[in-house]
């Protein structure tokens, strides 16, 4: 990945006066590095090697473990379970990411102008759901939604109107991305405000003195100065939507008909191995997950990163 | 999703905020300047009312369901069915839903709460060591595999982390571990972006030349790094820490698949147990000890949050993403 910065120091060659010993620094480098590595190869790369062995097999009621090549990957590829929940992440993340990175860039863009009142206060109050936990987040977002004590409950109750239910299967993936964009809008703006800081203000003098309005600064400076941050911010959020996990795992103890067992694809590998003791095909599944993500991820990164 | 991208600018940087606080002032003994207002010009252009009624609303978007948490967290179970849900019922019942939340089940919440804490404490103070020490070293040592360990650690935070966790299971399965607090600890010890973000503050902060210095002066290098170095990484670790603290804090998934047994439960867990609980026919609704038990579980969180602002903004502030 060439997607994160290197530091110049770092890159640099070692500089001719630093007499520090090559072996030294091998040593003190590996025995500064080494218990991160070590901890690294047990909980990443353990599980990728053991995930990838165990795609291989496959776990019969007669006849036990059984050597099957690449046979559950054309299951996999083929399952209309996995498909289906799949193309409702596809969904979920073509409408939710633009409308949260959309809100979040705009935020940004407003409090990087200098034009509101208070925006100290906007800044932190807007990311403070980040700290929030999804369990707490989905549990009291999930109430709100409900008619019972909910504030749509409410609603219905006080203006003698029925809005539609919130957790009722139609609804309840947009219901999800609601709390989701919740969650990570702060997150996200923190990060493109970040970036508009480190726009040289040298820049937006000169566009000033060209006579461009502040919305031809905005297009014209801002946006292209903070493309990598928009292109990360993009990757992250796709990564998240295909993981989609915890809001609607929470949320089907509140709406157990409109969330089945496989409406996402992390669900479904979940209860594929946790209720259905299909290890294997669950490992294959994650996998197949996994390398779709990453594919889509590197896309994303190489058509964002080409132009500018 | 936990996606570990931040960058967050300090304040103390910013050209538009008022500058000249009293503290600075007193200090260098001068006499305080009369405040004046500077005139404003495209680079501090005057407040706008609009602007700020717009972006009002994304704030009120954003503390809403906060306020909905605070105030239904004042009422009983018959004040959360019989009141509006944005105004208090007709009995304050706060301290007493904290007093019921923290006894029910004999006391199970400030097990929970105590399970969490030893998450916290081990899983993101260890993460936090691992990452300042390995990110001083690929930034100050040029040992071999340094740029190996580099490019599969980045590659590894595109990885989905829940694929990751079929096969964790089974292999701590195998080895024992699951159902004891390991399977939670083991797995938050690695953050890649605290690794990241660790580097890049270390490449910054921690000028070669020092580091040569003491090296003439017969230093070792573990002295080195803690006399020398880890003062200088304290703004980018106090980052890390929080970080990993909100990561461990907030997990769900990975104990959800660890641990069976609810003496082991953290609090996000437990009340997700609840909520079951109360979900399932013939279980005791507890909804008042969900909502007061979730307000007790955010307000630590977002306390350090707020009280640790100006170290970790001025941490992120190093690890922003540059072009």
């Amino acid at each position: 990945m060439t997607l994160l910065p290197t530091p110049a120091k770092a890159v640099s060659p070692p500089r001719p006066r630093a007499r520090f010993h090559v072996r030294k620094q091998a040593l003190a480098g590996w025995g500064f590095a080494g218990p991160f590595v070590a901890v690294f190869a047990l909980v990443f790369l353990a599980p990728i090697g053991y995930a990838l062995y165990l795609s291989l097999f496959r776990d019969r009621l007669i006849g036990g473990t059984s050597f099957v090549g690449l046979d559950n990957y054309t299951q996999a590829l083929t399952d209309a379970r996995f498909w289906e929940a799949l193309t409702r992440v596809g969904l979920f993340l073509a409408v939710q990411v633009p409308i949260m990175l959309g809100i979040a860039l705009l935020v940004a863009l407003a409090i990087d102008s200098g034009r509101l009142y208070g925006k100290g206060f906007f800044r932190i109050s807007i990311f403070l759901p980040y700290a929030v936990p999804a369990v707490v987040a989905s549990l009291m977002w999930g109430f709100i939604y409900g008619t019972r004590f909910g504030l749509v409950g409410n609603i219905n109750d006080t203006f003698g109107v029925s809005l539609p239910d919130p957790l009722s299967p139609s609804l309840v993936l947009a219901s999800i991305g609601n709390i989701v964009t919740w969650e990570f809008v702060g997150y996200n703006m923190l990060i493109f405000y970040s970036a508009l800081k480190i726009v040289p203000r040298s820049l937006y003098e000169a566009a000033a003195i060209d006579g461009a309005g502040e919305w031809r600064v905005v297009t014209s400076v801002k946006l292209p100065a903070i493309r990598g941050s928009l292109v990360i911010a993009t990757i992250f959020s796709i990564i998240g939507s295909f993981q989609l996990f915890n809001e609607p795992s929470i949320l089907q103890k509140l709406a157990p008909n409109a969330i089945t067992s496989d409406f996402t694809p992390n669900l479904y590998t979940y209860s594929l191995s946790f209720s259905g003791q299909q290890h294997n095909y669950a490992a294959t599944v994650a996998i197949v997950m996994g390398v779709i993500t990453a594919i889509i991820a590197y896309a994303v990164q190489l058509r964002g990163m080409r132009k500018g | 999703m936990s996606a570990h991208v931040s960058s967050i600018p300090s304040n103390s940087t910013d050209p538009t905020e008022p500058t000249g606080s009293p503290g600075t002032a007193h200090a260098a003994g001068a006499p305080v300047p009369p405040r004046r207002r500077r005139p404003h010009t495209p680079l501090n252009p005057r407040p706008s009312v609009p602007l700020t009624l717009l972006v009002g609303l994304v704030l009120v978007y954003t503390l809403l369901p906060l306020a909905w948490l605070v105030i239904n967290a004042t009422k009983d179970q018959k004040g959360l069915l019989d009141s509006f849900g944005l105004w208090f019922g007709k009995d304050f019942n706060l301290w007493d839903n904290i007093s019921r939340t923290l006894t029910y089940d004999d006391g199970v919440f400030v097990r929970w709460l105590l399970n969490t804490l030893l998450y916290v404490a081990v899983g993101a103070g260890g993460a936090t060591v691992l990452a300042v020490l390995g990110g001083y070293a690929l930034a100050t040592y040029e040992f071999p595999g340094r740029r190996a360990v580099f490019a599969v650690v980045i590659g590894a935070v595109a990885v989905p982390g829940t694929a990751l966790a079929v096969p964790t299971f089974l292999m701590f399965s195998g080895m024992g571990l699951t159902n004891t607090p390991w399977a939670v600890i083991i797995p938050s010890l690695i953050s890649p972006f605290g690794l990241y973000l660790m580097w890049v503050f270390a490449a910054e902060a921690v000028p070669a030349e020092l580091l040569e210095a003491a090296r003439i002066d017969g230093s070792g290098e573990l002295r080195t790094f803690f006399r020398i170095a880890l003062p200088l990484l304290m703004p980018g670790t106090v980052t890390v820490l929080l970080f990993s603290m909100v990561a461990t804090w907030n997990n769900y998934f990975l104990p959800l698949i660890m641990i069976k047994d609810p003496d082991w439960y953290p609090l996000t867990l437990g009340l997700n147990a609840w909520n079951a609980q109360a979900q399932t026919a013939g279980g005791e609704a507890v909804f008042d000890l969900i909502i007061t038990g979730s307000l007790l579980t955010i307000v630590p969180i977002v306390a350090i949050f707020l009280l640790l602002q100006r170290y970790w903004q001025s941490g992120l502030a190093a690890g922003s993403v540059k072009e």
